[in-house]
C-alpha cells in the first residue's frame, strides 16, 4: 500500500489532480464575482471623486454616492493633444486605462517627456466637472504615475479659477502600507486645498517638497510637505503633476479653458 | 492514541493551547491587522474560515496525498481558499478588502493554517478536523478581538469607529495613546495577555532550559 502510494506516477497523477480542481474552483469563483468587484470598483472611484472634489463623507451609502455623483458631477470627454471637448467616445464608459493600451489612440512617451513613467500615453480622457449656471465651478481631472513600486491612480480637483487645488487623492495604488502607502491618510491629503497649480508668470510650480515646508517661504502656497520615509513616492507624485497638468497632459485644455475656446 | 472530541478541539485551543499564546504562531498578522477592531474581526472570521476548510480538504483526501508533495498539496488548497476569500472580500467588502490589502493574501503564510494541516488534518477525519480548524481559528480570533478592542479604544477613544471616549482634539476629555496604533504596541500586550493567561493556567508556563545555580557562597568563591 504505502510503496504505491509513493509511486512517481501516482505522485504526479494526484498533484495534477489538486491543481485541477483548485484551478477550476478559483477560475470559479473569481469569474462569478468579477460583476459586483467592477461595481464595487467604480462605486469606489465615484466616492473618491466626491471627497476630492470636497463632497460628501466616507459614510455615505452607495445608493447615496450614485445619487449625488450623477447629480452634482458631469463627465466629458478631453482630446489631449488640442486640448478641447471631443464627442469622440461616450465620457461614462471611456476607459482611459484601456485606451492607453490601444495603439490607434495612444502613443509612445519618450523617455524625456515621461516624467511620470507610465509609458503609454492615451490621446483622449475624461474630466469631471461641477458646473454652476454654465461656469465651471470645480474640475476634477484624472492623474496616474509611477511612484516606488506601483502606478498612483488618482484625481486632483481644482476650483473655477482653474489654479487653486480643492483636493488631491488616490484611489488605487500598491505603494507600501505604512510608508509611501501615506499618500491616503487625510492627514497628508488635507494639506492639498488651498494650494496653487501657478506661480504670478504662470509656470506649473506645485510640488512635494522633501521634508516640511516652511511657512516663511514666499513658495510655500505651491508647496506640500514630504512623507516620512516616501521620498520617491511622493517625488512619484510631484512627477505625475507635474506630467498631467502640464503641456504633454491637460495643459492645452486649462489654457482653452481659461480663453473660453474650450 | 485516543480520538479527541470534537467538543475538545472546538475548545481547547481557545484558551488550553491558544494558537498565539501558547504556540506563539500567527504573531506578524496579529501585530499588523488590530489597530481597529473591524479590521481584527474580517481577519478573523477571513483565517477561521481557511483553517477550517483547509483542514477539511486536506483530511478528506489525506490518505490519497504522496508524503513527498504533501507540504505543497496542503499549499495548493490553503492558497486556493484564501484567493476566494480574498475574491469574495473585494466583491462585497471593497474598502475593508482595501484596508486589509496584502494582510488577507499572507493568510496563505500564516503559520497556523499550515500548521494545523500538517500537525491535524493530516492524521484526523475530515469531520473532526473541520473543527479543530474552527477551534484554532476562534483561538486566533479572541486574541485578534482582545487586542483590537484595546488598540482602538485606547489608540482611538473608539470602538467599531464609532466614538466612545471623546478625544481632547475634539472637545473631549481624552488623551489617546498614539503609540496603541503602532504594530509595537501590539507586541507587549501580546507578551502580557500570555503572562496572564499562564498566571491562570499554571501548567503552560514551560520547564526552564537550565536552572540558575544558586548564589554561591563566600567560601567557594575564594
Amino acid at each position: 500500500m504505502s510503496s504505491q502510494k509513493e509511486s512517481t506516477v501516482r505522485t504526479l497523477v494526484v498533484a495534477l489532480l489538486v491543481c485541477l480542481v483548485c484551478s477550476v474552483f478559483v477560475a470559479g469563483a473569481a469569474i462569478a464575482l468579477k460583476p459586483t468587484q467592477l461595481d464595487n470598483r467604480l462605486l469606489d472611484k465615484q466616492r473618491s471623486i466626491l471627497a476630492i472634489a470636497g463632497l460628501g463623507d466616507a459614510s455615505m451609502s452607495s445608493a447615496q454616492v450614485k445619487d449625488m455623483f450623477s447629480g452634482t458631477i458631469s463627465a466629458k470627454l478631453v482630446d489631449l493633444e488640442t486640448g478641447k471637448f471631443s464627442d469622440a467616445f461616450d465620457p461614462i464608459t471611456f476607459d482611459p486605462l484601456k485606451a492607453s493600451k490601444d495603439p490607434k489612440i495612444s502613443s509612445v512617451l519618450k523617455g524625456n517627456v515621461d516624467i511620470a513613467g507610465i509609458k503609454r500615453q492615451e490621446r483622449y480622457s475624461t474630466v469631471y466637472m461641477i458646473e454652476n449656471e454654465g461656469q465651471v465651478d470645480t474640475l476634477i481631472l484624472p492623474v496616474r504615475g509611477y511612484g516606488l513600486w506601483s502606478t498612483l491612480h488618482g484625481f486632483i480637483a481644482v476650483k473655477g479659477d482653474l489654479n487653486t487645488v480643492v483636493g488631491m487623492g488616490f484611489y488605487q495604488h500598491g505603494e507600501t502600507p505604512g510608508l509611501g502607502g501615506e499618500v491616503d491618510n487625510p492627514k497628508w491629503t488635507g494639506q492639498w486645498p488651498g494650494k496653487t497649480l501657478f506661480d504670478d508668470n504662470g509656470n506649473l510650480v506645485l510640488e512635494v517638497v522633501k521634508g516640511g515646508v516652511d511657512p516663511q517661504n514666499a513658495k510655500a502656497v505651491h508647496q506640500v510637505d514630504g512623507l516620512a520615509g516616501a521620498t520617491l513616492t511622493a517625488n512619484g507624485v510631484s512627477n505625475l503633476l507635474k506630467f498631467w497638468l502640464g503641456q504633454n497632459g491637460f495643459g492645452p485644455f486649462i489654457a482653452n479653458l481659461r480663453s473660453g475656446e474650450a | 492514541m485516543s480520538q479527541p472530541t470534537i467538543k475538545e478541539v472546538l475548545l481547547n485551543p481557545l484558551f488550553n493551547n491558544n494558537p498565539i499564546g501558547l504556540q506563539i504562531l500567527g504573531i506578524c498578522s496579529a501585530l499588523a491587522v488590530t489597530s481597529n477592531l473591524q479590521t481584527a474581526l474580517v481577519m478573523s472570521a477571513a483565517l477561521t474560515l481557511v483553517t477550517a476548510f483547509s483542514n477539511l480538504f486536506i483530511s478528506m483526501i489525506r490518505s490519497q496525498i504522496p508524503s513527498s508533495i504533501r507540504m505543497i498539496v496542503q499549499m495548493v488548497i490553503i492558497a486556493s481558499l484564501v484567493i476566494v476569500v480574498d475574491q469574495v472580500l473585494k466583491a462585497f467588502a471593497y474598502s475593508l478588502s482595501k484596508q486589509l490589502s496584502v494582510f488577507v493574501g499572507l493568510i496563505i503564510t500564516n503559520c497556523i493554517v499550515m500548521g494545523r494541516a500538517e500537525a491535524f488534518a493530516m492524521q484526523n477525519p475530515p469531520v473532526l478536523s473541520f473543527f479543530d480548524g474552527i477551534g484554532n481559528g476562534l483561538g486566533y480570533s479572541v486574541f485578534l478581538i482582545a487586542l483590537g478592542i484595546i488598540r482602538e479604544l485606547f489608540g482611538a477613544g473608539k470602538l467599531m469607529g464609532y466614538e466612545v471616549l471623546p478625544l481632547i482634539n475634539d472637545g473631549g476629555w481624552y488623551q489617546p495613546n498614539g503609540m496603541l496604533l503602532l504594530p509595537p504596541s501590539a507586541f507587549f500586550l501580546i507578551g502580557l495577555f500570555i503572562w496572564a493567561v499562564r498566571s491562570w493556567k499554571k501548567d503552560q508556563v514551560e520547564k526552564n532550559v537550565y536552572k540558575m545555580a544558586s548564589q554561591v557562597s563566600n567560601k567557594e568563591a575564594y
